[in-house]
């Protein structure tokens, strides 16, 4: 998957997941938990999305280099 | 209008899920109502027909106020009962012996050995809610005919001042499932015509929008007469996009909403003689276990820690009943169900804390799967009646977003407030040695009226006791 799509589903799965997130105005460094204020459950729900949205299913042991948006991206990209 | 909740005093409808002459069964979700906190599908409390509704869509009534007419089925029972909303177990009306037992197929003949009946009338005097027993056939060898039923229908609407009307109306009326004592007469002597029934039913139509089913809720009015434009319109687990909510609106619910916890928590700690404790879980048992068990698992089916904590604090207030359950005037009323009410963040600010029913007889998997659907439903403002009204003990996890530990305010009439700090690894000393384990701070906020410290230490020890076996939670 290139950038492009790769940031296209974090932007998508992230606005169904937390549509008051106005992405435009969202550093891509914000951390998700943190900065976004996702919970465990918000977080599930987001590699959920990402699951059935790009058929990439990421492992609980890779939960930390998706911490940002940056890093989901990136994962996305990479495994994608 | 039932009390969603010990704080609340009055709600609006939002939304009616039937409409008159529509069947109902106790536990059918019939209307959907707005409190100062969230939007809650109420259920009916009995079964019947809706004779008529009484409460429009917008308006804002006190808790106790009758919402509609259920007419009992099998019916002729005199007049209309009135939903009877605080009681929870609604007494079922005295002296009605069905003679025709419950039959979801309404081809079967019944085996009452009353007046012949076709299959098509029976279906509708069972549509209608009348008794096919209780009324006299005029058709041939005095079998019972539609007329019959509809006869029975309007007599029973007129109630006792019996409504003036013709035939013809009364037909229409009854097929629509309109009570003719709610229709104003234009004809002589103030009788009902056909004219005014179709007005009726008119009304009607405007004012409740034809609704599939509560799962298919997708308002229909123009705007100014929606008043929560949040409703989710989509499937419930998805949240409302408040992006697309005119901010006075988000401004004023959200301002509602922070009243309503002001006025519960300063109920709470004038009420409540609080004492807190707190302790370290040890979790890595726990999440070594989750860990393996997630590595083997599709993301929809993987757990979070919450889910064991949760499950871990329902199991705890079975053998510590001293913190599960209501005081309230009586004393002390311990609860034999543990109704875990879990403390659920709003994005858009506040928070809510609807229950999850019998959580420690729950397999874990069971438990997450009815977390994942209750925080989407609360973020989403659609709770059912029951999970906002009955939790008998509280759990916060706000370690979730980074606390290391949260002393709750318990909701009265609760006697206890849990709180889970934020799994972490941590330093951990045992036999000499030091290691790094996944640990948690669990606290208790609980009543003194109810119980003391050692008891409070007890059950915070038994969550601990429970988390170093996971696999039996």
């Amino acid at each position: 998957m290139n950038e492009q799509d790769a940031r296209a589903a974090v932007h998508a799965a992230i606005g169904a997941v937390a549509p008051d997130v106005d992405l435009d105005d969202v550093d891509e460094d914000s951390r998700l938990r943190q900065d976004l204020e996702l919970d465990s459950l918000d977080f599930l729900r987001l590699v959920e999305t990402i699951d059935t949205a790009t058929g990439v299913d990421i492992p609980e042991r890779d939960y930390p280099a998706v911490a940002t948006i940056k890093g989901l991206i990136g994962y996305l990209t990479a495994h994608g | 209008m039932p009390s969603l909740g010990a704080d609340m005093e009055h709600g609006k409808l939002v939304e009616w899920l039937v409409k008159p002459g529509d069947y109902v069964r106790r536990g059918d979700l019939v209307a959907v109502v707005d409190t100062d906190k969230t939007v809650m599908d109420v259920e009916s409390f009995q079964e019947g027909v809706v004779a008529d509704l009484l409460v429009g869509i917008g308006e804002t009534v006190p808790v106790g106020t009758p919402l509609a007419v259920i007419t009992q089925t099998p019916a002729e029972v005199g007049a209309p009962v009135r939903e009877a909303p605080p009681a929870r177990a609604p007494s079922k009306a005295a002296g009605v012996t069905p003679r025709v037992p419950e039959a979801p197929g309404p081809e079967v003949p019944g085996p009452a050995a009353g007046p012949p009946v076709a299959p098509p009338v029976r279906h509708l005097a069972h549509r209608l809610g009348v008794d096919t027993g209780s009324i006299q056939g005029t058709g041939r060898d005095g079998a019972i005919t539609r007329a019959d039923v509809e006869h029975a229908v309007a007599a029973r609407t007129g109630g006792a001042g019996r409504v003036r009307s013709s035939p013809r109306a009364r037909r229409l009326a009854a097929e629509l499932g309109i009570g003719l004592s709610t229709v104003t007469g234009t004809g002589p002597d103030g009788a009902v015509t056909v004219a005014d029934v179709q007005r009726a039913a008119a009304g009607l139509e405007g004012a409740v929008p034809e609704i599939p089913g509560p799962e298919l809720a997708v308002p229909e009015l123009p705007a100014p007469e929606r008043p929560v434009p949040e409703l989710p319109v989509t499937e419930p687990t998805v949240p409302a996009p408040v992006t697309g909510k005119p901010p006075s609106e988000a401004r004023e619910r959200v301002a509602s909403l922070r009243r309503a916890i002001g006025a519960l928590m300063t109920r709470s700690k004038q009420t409540i003689p609080h004492y807190y404790l707190s302790t370290t879980l040890d979790l890595r048992t726990a999440v070594e276990w989750m860990q393996s068990v997630n590595a083997h698992r599709p993301v929809a089916g993987r757990l979070v820690p919450s889910a064991l904590l949760l499950k871990a604090a329902a199991l705890a207030a079975r053998d510590v009943p001293e913190v599960n359950g209501f005081y309230d005037d009586g004393g002390f009323r311990p609860s034999a169900a543990v109704h875990l009410g879990v403390a659920v963040a709003l994005r858009q600010g506040g928070l809510v804390a609807p229950a999850i029913h019998d959580a420690d007889t729950l397999p874990l998997d069971v438990l997450m799967e009815q977390l994942r659907d209750l925080v989407g439903r609360a973020r989403a403002g659609r709770l059912l009646r029951a999970e906002m009204a009955d939790p008998t003990l509280t759990v916060t996890n706000l370690g979730d977003l980074g606390v290391d530990s949260v002393y709750g305010v318990i909701y009265p009439p609760q006697v206890a407030m849990v709180g889970f700090g934020r799994v972490m690894e941590q330093p951990w000393a045992q036999n000499g040695l030091l290691g790094v384990r996944h640990a948690a701070i669990a606290t208790l906020s609980a009543d003194h009226r109810v119980s003391d410290g050692l008891r409070g230490g007890r059950y915070l020890a038994r969550i601990n006791e429970l988390l170093q076996e996971p696999e039996h939670l």
